[in-house]
């Protein structure tokens, strides 16, 4: 019995520092963020002072809305490209044909981003698109496809092909059936793949400082470009929101995935 | 006299370098139930699915009512199908499913209503309409599969061994079930099994498949009394098969031993199949039989008693009502009526 009280208090001992670790530089960012004075270590009281000052910054503001336009435009484009991209993937009949190209899908999702990032903007330069708006949106569309295509090929697999057949069989034209049955099996990972798609555009900071141009910037960049010049709890404030969003966003996610066993919860 | 509603002439079906279907001749009549039996890779279920519409087949014409259905897409054919793992949208509830091709006919929503009632009354399953898919049983979803292809009035139901996934005592009942429904239906059924008992009970025509081309088309009684070949025989029911020699019209030499039969046309001391089922074979005292030979063994099913008679060169497997022991000494007679002769193949 003894041992077993030592063996448990050494477990939650383990655990504890663990997430405390983990989570300790985070949490005195929240709590900072909260101080009414500029200091990142002394406590002087409470305040919300730097959320207003945040919310007054018109360049941060407009890298707000950045971040969030592009990345409910990329977790959209990229999710009805990621799923006609897996339908006709699973469509293969040859099992090496299909293997190749799931292999090449999911290449990019391996690869190191500043490759990623690099070789676009050197793209984008050589076929003369400015970067700016456009090509920081191409860029993310490009590197949420294989993360839309992984979820959502899991629930292809396990679809019955006989569902498509049978709606035929019932007088459905394809277009019809595919609406009316494909689209609700998997509609599961189509969902996963559009929250997984919306959360990595809106933290991707290493791929958009090479593809963006012109002045515009995102909040990743523009905070980046920011701290170079002096930290300000005002980032610490930004920094708050931002992670209380994506915390929320990947508890959507995992919950998602451990409600009906859905496609599998991709942590970025 | 009746009409033919499908026609199938010299259907082939090929998938890369593997003949799947062979020059498939055969016609289907109104009202009829006709059973397509073959081993599984036979080529059976290939056949339907391209009478459906799944499949084209790689040379040779379907027609239905006359006129060729080549081109025509699944969903333009007045045929339902019954799919082996039933297929039901498990998004849909009861309902949705039975209602899905009345939906797409946009039908008025209490016809559609009046119907899915009716239907779920013919399958035994009143009430159900708002059931979740996942919520039925085996024996209920394939009713719900069925009710769901009817609903949709077709002249022909196609149906892809509906009953495989059921236990002994559901497929039984299910069996009867179908054929009733056939019946006050008046629709056409084409069935595909591998299951000879299922074919025998149900079926009006049996058409037996072997390896992408038909062995024979016949009745149920037809095909169990009269197999056209040793392949029809052993796959209807179970059968002693011997190699025998025809010694002239009327008498057969089988195992060094002549016996008088019935059948006429071969050529003096040509080599033949000899069928004998295990039901017609009778059980002697020594030497008032014709051949004399040892109970090898005896295994109890119910209504008979199954026996293996080893005759030192062949081992037959006889029924009889009677049992006799392990290591007795029998003779075994045939009458000449039950002797089948065939061509060997």
């Amino acid at each position: 019995m003894k041992k077993n009280i030592f063996k448990s208090l050494f477990e939650n001992t383990y655990l504890f520092l663990m997430f405390l670790f983990l989570y300790f530089p985070i949490v005195m960012l929240m709590i900072f963020s909260f101080n009414s004075v500029k200091s990142t270590s002394n406590w002087e009281g409470f305040s919300l002072r730097w959320y207003e000052q945040m919310f007054s910054d018109d360049a941060l503001l407009e890298a707000f809305a950045n971040t969030i336009t592009i990345g409910i435009l990329a977790a959209v484009i990229s999710c009805i490209i990621g799923t006609a991209a897996a339908i006709g993937i699973q469509g293969y009949r040859s099992k090496k044909a299909k293997g190749l190209i799931n292999a090449l899908t999911n290449l990019p999702m391996v690869s190191s981003e500043l490759v990623m990032g690099v070789s676009m903007m050197i793209l984008f330069l050589y076929v003369k698109i400015p970067l700016g708006y456009a090509t920081l949106l191409m860029s993310h569309i490009t590197f949420c496809v294989p993360y839309v295509i992984v979820s959502v090929l899991p629930k292809l697999v396990q679809l019955d092909t006989g569902l498509y057949e049978a709606a035929l069989d019932l007088g459905a034209k394809p277009f019809y059936a595919f609406r009316k049955v494909v689209i609700p099996e998997i509609k599961p990972g189509v969902i996963s793949g559009l929250l997984i798609s919306f959360t990595l555009s809106i933290d991707d900071f290493v791929i958009s400082f090479f593809t963006t141009g012109n002045g515009v910037s995102n909040l990743s960049i523009y905070i980046y470009s920011s701290v170079r010049r002096g930290v300000n709890p005002m980032y610490n404030a930004l920094s708050t929101i931002m992670f209380v969003l994506v915390a929320l966003l990947l508890f959507m996610i995992n919950k998602r995935s451990g409600n009906k066993n859905n496609a599998p919860s991709i942590i970025p | 006299m009746a009409k033919h509603l499908i026609e199938l002439t010299g259907l082939c079906k090929t998938f890369d370098d593997n003949e799947v279907l062979k020059d498939i001749n055969l016609y289907i009549n109104e009202n009829e139930f006709l059973t397509l039996l073959g081993p599984s890779g036979c080529g059976k279920s290939t056949l339907l699915r391209i009478i459906a519409g799944f499949e084209t087949p790689t040379s040779g014409t379907v027609s239905f009512e006359g006129k060729d259905l080549s081109g025509v897409p699944a969903y333009e054919r007045k045929v339902n199908t019954v799919f082996q793992r039933y297929a039901l949208f498990p998004h849909l509830d009861v309902f949705d499913n039975i209602a899905f091709g009345l939906n797409i006919k946009k039908l008025p929503k209490k016809e559609i209503e009046q119907k899915v009632r009716k239907v779920l009354e013919l399958v035994n399953l009143k009430g159900f309409e708002n059931r979740t898919i996942s919520s039925l049983s085996g024996g209920q979803q394939q009713r719900i599969a069925i009710a769901r292809a009817i609903v949709n009035e077709p002249k022909v139901l196609l149906l892809d061994e509906p009953l495989a996934a059921l236990d002994l005592k559901l497929r039984q009942g299910m069996q009867l079930e179908l054929k009733n429904m056939q019946r006050e239906l008046g629709i056409t059924f084409i069935y595909v099994t591998h299951d000879q008992e299922e074919a025998l009970t149900m079926s009006d025509t049996v058409v037996v498949m072997k390896e992408g081309t038909i062995q024979q088309i016949g009745t149920p009684t037809d095909i169990y009394n009269e197999p056209k070949n040793a392949y029809v025989a052993d796959f209807i029911g179970e059968s002693n098969i011997i190699d025998g020699i025809m010694k002239k019209d009327c008498l057969v030499n089988i195992l060094d031993t002549d016996f008088e039969c019935v059948d006429t046309g071969f050529s003096e001391n040509e080599d033949v199949d000899v069928v004998i089922r295990p039901e017609d074979i009778y059980i002697l005292e020594p030497d008032k039989g014709k051949i004399p030979g040892t109970v090898e063994s005896v295994i109890f099913k119910g209504v008979h008693y199954e026996m293996v008679i080893d005759t030192g060169s062949f081992k037959w497997l006889v029924h009889d009502t009677a049992k006799y022991e392990v290591g007795s000494q029998v003779s075994l007679f045939v009458k000449p009526f039950d002797i089948h002769i065939m061509k060997k193949s």
